[in-house]
């Protein structure tokens, strides 16, 4: 049960969840893989809390889980706004901002 | 008031008449206008009779009286003063400039009586500013005023001749003299700095007197000093190469014509080199490239005067050939001989010029000469005073230029300095002056009229032009009294008066060669002047179809096309000196200015311009993209800080 096995699967996890991101089109898939990221960065910090017995490396977890919450929120009020307007579920088609 | 005083008030008047006619004389009305021109000249001219009667009551060593209006700079080495000098050839100079000029003042009344009142106020101011600055020219005690006198008259010269100034020809030719008169200039100022550095002044008085020590065994020195000078003289009595402004500057009034491209203003350069004859006669060479400039423009410009049809470009052309003749003078060292021809040529050309003013004023303007003839019958004054000055022209016995022109001539043979080549090329020109005026009076006044309807419309001019003619006429008859040679007359007044000024090279009396030689010389110029006569008048009178007949031969043909065109010296300087600079200018502008200059800022802006083309490629719109940045961004950084990379 060392650190680095923890490490190494958030890691894992937070690579999954980066190629996720690159690669699927959908918004909602989009999302569940930035959770992914989040999530995985939640467990290295868990990982390192009881490792070391830092109380902060805890107080982050919930900070992060917070911010989770809420980035979800804005983000899918966001999806839903883009939703009702173009009617297509493809990241891929909100490309206006073009230079 | 002393002398001195009155010095000063010869040229202020003509000043002071040119800026309140020129302020006030649209207001004045015409003959107000006239009368306040002709006055200020007229005084001057009285006041030149004075200041002439007061010098000759002095001993002759004694006779250069100073003047000065006030010291420029007196805190710089004791400044350079505005001063004036009279002495034996000023007081000659002013007495010509301001006696012909007042007679040229009551011509011009009548000449110009056709200008609207500003026109006519215009141009006596000017005339007047125009004598102001000769008269400051003639009167200089130092370099640096004569300089000043020098530019004025060029910028008199350039108004005047300038004057109809809607008509593109007269301002061309008012730009064109101006900038051949600057190239000479350039020369001037050279020299007149050579000499403020050498001898730390420029004051005659000093320099002068110095200039045998001073550059005492600096020959090549003295040339260069010379040489330069002599430049600003071509370009004020133009001698070739810088000859080109005079024919051209006929396009200004006829009155103005025959004041300063006759009489005074072109006779400047070589009053110049007499005043400084003391530094010429340091430098051999520069005595002789005077001379044979002198004697070549006096060929050149008499053979393209033989085919002008405008009567004013033959004069002109006869002016050059004068010029080169005072010119020839001076350069080998009779000074007294060509200021002589000067004087004389004054009076007689002046005079030619307001007869061929009073046939224009008679025709309504033609110039052309192929339309006119038999005018002798209805212009009497005009053609028996023409025919006055033109027998002065040629040199015709007993006339003033017979006795002026045959005096240089002879030192052209027999002076230190002269040649015979130089004295064969003189006496060459003197036949083609017999030729070319004997054509122009035949064409004008004598033979059948070729135009009925202008012949019919001519009339003699009024008193105010018909009254200058005659005193010049007696004027150019009696001036030759002054300047008899020595084989006919013991007593030379000219002479004499100038002697304190120029210590001539003389040629020894005849008695190296024979002692009847100077009466041969006279015969034989003589015999020239009525074989050219003689042959222009069978060509043109006695047997008219002779001429066209002549013309159908190729050589004739051909040698007329050459004179005709000018010998196309203007040509070669608008291809040489215009076009050649203007074509490379044009390469420099559009390679450097508009290729470089203009390249290097059109550059900025587009390499502005592509780095935003290219950076914009990164804003693809697309949110993967941007995430996969995003995501490349965050590794990189990751690997420079584990030191990876």
């Amino acid at each position: 049960m060392s650190l680095a096995f923890v490490l190494l699967l958030s890691l894992l996890i937070f690579c999954t969840g980066v190629a996720g991101v690159l690669i699927r089109r959908d918004p909602i898939v989009l999302f569940i893989c930035i959770e992914m990221m989040f999530n995985a960065a939640n467990l290295a910090f868990v990982g390192i809390a009881r490792a070391t017995g830092l109380v902060e490396a805890q107080a982050i977890a919930f900070l992060v889980i917070a911010v989770a919450a809420a980035e979800v929120a804005v983000g899918l009020a966001i999806i839903i706004a883009i939703f009702r307007s173009q009617h297509d579920a493809d990241v891929d088609h909100v490309s206006s901002l073009k230079g | 008031m002393n002398l001195n005083t009155l010095i000063l008030c010869i040229p202020l008047l003509p000043l002071l008449g040119a800026l309140a006619l020129r302020l006030l004389g649209a207001k004045l009305g015409k003959a107000a206008v006239g009368a306040t021109a002709i006055a200020t000249v007229a005084i001057g001219f009285i006041l030149s009779l004075a200041a002439f009667r007061g010098l000759s009551g002095l001993d002759p060593a004694a006779r250069h009286l100073t003047a000065s209006f006030f010291t420029w700079a007196p805190g710089l080495g004791g400044g350079i003063g505005l001063d004036l000098l009279l002495d034996p050839l000023s007081a000659v100079m002013i007495l010509v400039v301001t006696g012909v000029g007042s007679l040229i003042h009551l011509y011009s009344t009548a000449y110009m009586n056709e200008e609207s009142a500003e026109e006519y106020a215009r141009y006596f101011s000017y005339l007047n500013f125009f004598i102001f600055s000769m008269l400051i020219l003639v009167l200089s005690a130092n370099f640096l005023v004569l300089f000043a006198g020098w530019e004025l008259v060029g910028l008199s010269s350039y108004l005047l001749i300038g004057f109809f100034r809607t008509k593109a020809s007269a301002a061309d030719a008012g730009k064109k003299a101006f900038i051949v008169n600057r190239v000479g200039d350039l020369g001037f100022l050279m020299g007149l700095l050579a000499i403020l550095s050498l001898f730390g002044t420029l004051d005659y008085a000093k320099v002068l007197p110095q200039a045998p020590s001073v550059l005492a065994g600096r020959e090549g020195l003295a040339t260069l000093i010379a040489l330069a000078l002599f430049l600003g003289a071509m370009g004020k009595s133009a001698q070739v190469p810088l000859h080109v402004w005079l024919p051209d500057a006929m396009e200004g009034p006829t009155p103005v014509s025959a004041l300063i491209h006759a009489a005074t203003m072109v006779t400047a350069g070589v009053f110049m080199v007499a005043r400084c004859h003391a530094l010429f006669e340091l430098s051999g060479t520069a005595m002789a490239v005077v001379a044979w400039v002198g004697a070549f423009t006096a060929i050149f410009a008499a053979s393209i005067g033989l085919v002008q049809n405008d009567i004013k470009r033959v004069m002109a052309y006869s002016t050059l050939s004068q010029l080169g003749y005072m010119m020839l003078g001076v350069g080998v060292g009779a000074y007294t001989a060509g200021f002589f021809h000067l004087f004389t040529h004054a009076f007689f050309k002046a005079l030619l010029f307001l007869g061929c003013g009073s046939v224009m004023h008679a025709l309504h303007g033609e110039l052309d000469l192929t339309r006119m003839g038999g005018l002798r019958a209805k212009l009497p004054v005009t053609f028996w005073t023409f025919l006055v000055g033109a027998l002065c022209l040629v040199g015709f016995p007993l006339t003033s230029g017979f006795f002026s022109k045959d005096e240089i001539l002879w030192e052209a043979l027999a002076s230190p300095h002269g040649s015979a080549a130089l004295w064969a090329i003189g006496a060459l020109t003197s036949l083609l002056t017999a030729v070319y005026v004997s054509r122009l009076v035949f064409k004008v006044f004598f033979g059948a009229p070729r135009d009925k309807h202008l012949f019919d419309h001519a009339h003699e001019s009024g008193w105010a032009m018909a009254l200058p003619l005659v005193v010049l006429a007696v004027l150019a008859l009696a001036a030759g009294g002054l300047g008899l040679p020595h084989a006919m007359s013991s007593h030379q007044p000219f002479a004499e008066w100038l002697a304190p000024v120029f210590s001539d090279l003389h040629a020894a009396e005849p008695q190296g060669l024979s002692q009847s030689l100077p009466w041969l010389l006279m015969g034989l110029y003589t015999l020239g002047i009525l074989l050219g006569a003689g042959f222009c008048w069978w060509l043109f009178i006695a047997a008219p179809g002779l001429s066209d007949r002549l013309y159908s031969y190729r050589p004739v043909a051909a040698l007329h096309r050459v004179l005709w065109n000018k010998y196309w010296v203007d040509e070669a300087y608008q291809a040489v000196l215009v076009d050649g600079p203007l074509a490379a200018f044009r390469w420099v502008w559009r390679w450097f200015d508009q290729g470089m200059v203009d390249g290097l800022v059109n550059l900025a802006g587009f390499s502005a311009q592509a780095g935003g083309a290219t950076l914009r490629l990164l804003q693809t719109g697309y949110l993967r993209f941007y995430l996969a940045m995003m995501a490349l961004g965050a590794a990189l950084w990751l690997a420079l800080v584990f030191r990876l990379l």
